[in-house]
């Protein structure tokens, strides 16, 4: 099931991603894919805050993971340096997980992902504005629909 | 006192020997960013194995440099975070079995704390001093008033500075890493793009998102309506708001906390622009930037770090030590 929403402020990209967290249960995958500035690490930002995340969530690209403890633990990672046409046990321990998982640039690894996650598609229409594309399958498909409504 | 140091939280594998906190025996670095261009970027697993098939040949080589054995080992120090997991995990284990193995003490630090005391490798250390860390994961200001007393005023709220640079210089297609690519186009254009000024929530903070979409936007922008684009002035209007960013909040810090000394230290200490804007705006302080070897990560600073760490606390660290992708300083 697929979804389309237009957001034309950043507090609109709070409230999608607050409503995210709400619905986000131990296990959960989102994957967000869109250009650099695009918005994810602000979208991952703002599901931390829904989480409960404590602290200052910000760019994994470097350490490619950062773990955030929490009463749900937020796995943040970016695959943006990733390649994952190999097996990569290292990354895929916390793919399916005790906690809420988001991958930035899930492209790269997609062959790393398990069949169902939530995908996020945020793409640039001006300097605030949104358009983004959600997508999920399975135990996804209902948050899809309360999305779109 | 001898301090055997590991360092393995990312792309390199490093095991130094220092003694006193002052004089590097060795210090061996082993690479694997070639293999990571191999493969066409990271694969972490593949890095955990690389650090796995290094570290023993580092230890081995760091020791026969020093010209000691196991056994003159007094302390070891391991950076137990930030950095990639399955990589941070490999040096803690090795080292610990190293400690265990031979009944030496073992500290866990933080790789931050490292890459300030690069700085008194070849400098001493001024109290109160300010340093300003910058790198591709890291841009933190953070105030010490005496050794191994670290607070942290300030860091990005969103992208590192060395990131910011290499995305800019991902959507110009200049190649990777960004830094000294901009750093080099810079000094030959001149900064005739506008550029936002930064802002902050809070006084000692970075900001480095804003400024990397304002520029991506504005290719876009550009592109879009098919209008050439000058890559060096691009890259200079880029780099002046970069580095202005960080002279700011470091001379606010500076000025705010008296300190006698200003520290450069990260990766991005080594960007030309940077270090000359340091010179021309801390007249009135001392300051201090690593040598370029001890830029890049390497576990000669971590051993220098772990030195000062143990003379100010004469704590160790138990054997079920862990490894963190996230750290505070003053954890």
């Amino acid at each position: 099931m697929k979804t389309t929403i237009h957001i034309e402020t950043i507090e609109a990209m709070r409230d999608l991603a607050l409503q995210i967290a709400s619905y986000s249960k131990p296990g959960f995958l989102i994957c967000l894919e869109g250009d650099l500035g695009a918005g994810k690490t602000t979208f991952t930002q703002f599901l931390g805050e829904g989480l409960g995340v404590q602290g200052r969530i910000n760019s994994p690209t470097f350490t490619i993971m950062k773990i955030y403890e929490n009463d749900v633990n937020l796995y943040h990672i970016d695959a943006y340096r990733l390649v994952g046409e190999f097996s990569d046990s290292d990354v895929e321990e916390y793919l399916e997980s005790d906690g809420v998982c988001v991958v930035e640039w899930y492209k790269n690894i997609e062959s790393l992902l398990p069949s169902e996650y939530l995908s996020l598609s945020i793409e640039w229409t001006g300097d605030t504005s949104r358009k983004i594309t959600i997508e999920g399958s399975g135990q996804y498909e209902q948050i899809v629909k309360a999305l779109s409504h | 006192m001898i301090v055997l140091a590991v360092e393995s939280s990312c792309d390199e594998t490093s095991v130094s020997i220092n003694k006193d906190g002052k004089v590097i025996l060795s210090n061996i670095v082993l690479s694997q960013i070639d293999t990571h261009a191999s493969f066409g970027g990271v694969v972490p697993e593949i890095a955990s194995r690389e650090h796995v098939k290094g570290i023993s040949v580092v230890f081995e080589q760091a020791l026969n440099q020093a010209g000691i054995t196991a056994q003159d080992v007094d302390l070891v120090a391991v950076t137990k975070g930030p950095g990639l997991i399955g990589s941070l995990l490999v040096g803690i284990n090795a080292a610990k079995a190293f400690a265990f193995a031979h009944n030496i003490p073992i500290v866990g630090v933080h790789h931050i704390a490292g890459h300030i005391y690069a700085n008194q490798i070849e400098s001493e250390m001024k109290f109160p001093l300010i340093a300003l860390v910058v790198s591709g994961g890291h841009t933190e200001l953070i105030l010490m008033k005496e050794h191994y007393d670290f607070e942290k005023l300030g860091e990005t709220q969103d992208d590192a500075v060395g990131e910011a640079y290499d995305k800019v210089a991902r959507v110009l297609g200049l190649g990777y890493p960004g830094g000294p690519i901009i750093d080099k186009l810079a000094a030959e254009g001149e900064a005739t793009y506008p550029m936002p000024h930064i802002k902050t929530e809070q006084l000692y903070d970075f900001s480095y998102s804003g400024l990397k979409s304002h520029v991506i936007n504005m290719i876009n922008r550009l592109r879009m309506k098919k209008e050439p684009i000058n890559e060096k002035n691009l890259a200079t209007s880029f780099q002046h708001a970069a580095v202005r960013h960080l002279i700011e909040k470091s001379r606010q810090a500076v000025d705010d906390y008296q300190a006698k000394m200003l520290i450069v230290a990260g990766g991005v200490a080594a960007n030309k622009h940077l270090r000359s804007e340091v010179e021309t705006h801390f007249k009135d302080v001392e300051v201090s930037v690593p040598p370029f070897k001890y830029c890049t990560d390497n576990a000669a600073m971590m051993g220098i770090a772990g030195y000062y760490y143990y003379q100010r606390f004469k704590k160790i660290d138990a054997m079920d030590m862990n490894g963190y992708s996230r750290l505070n300083l003053s954890e």
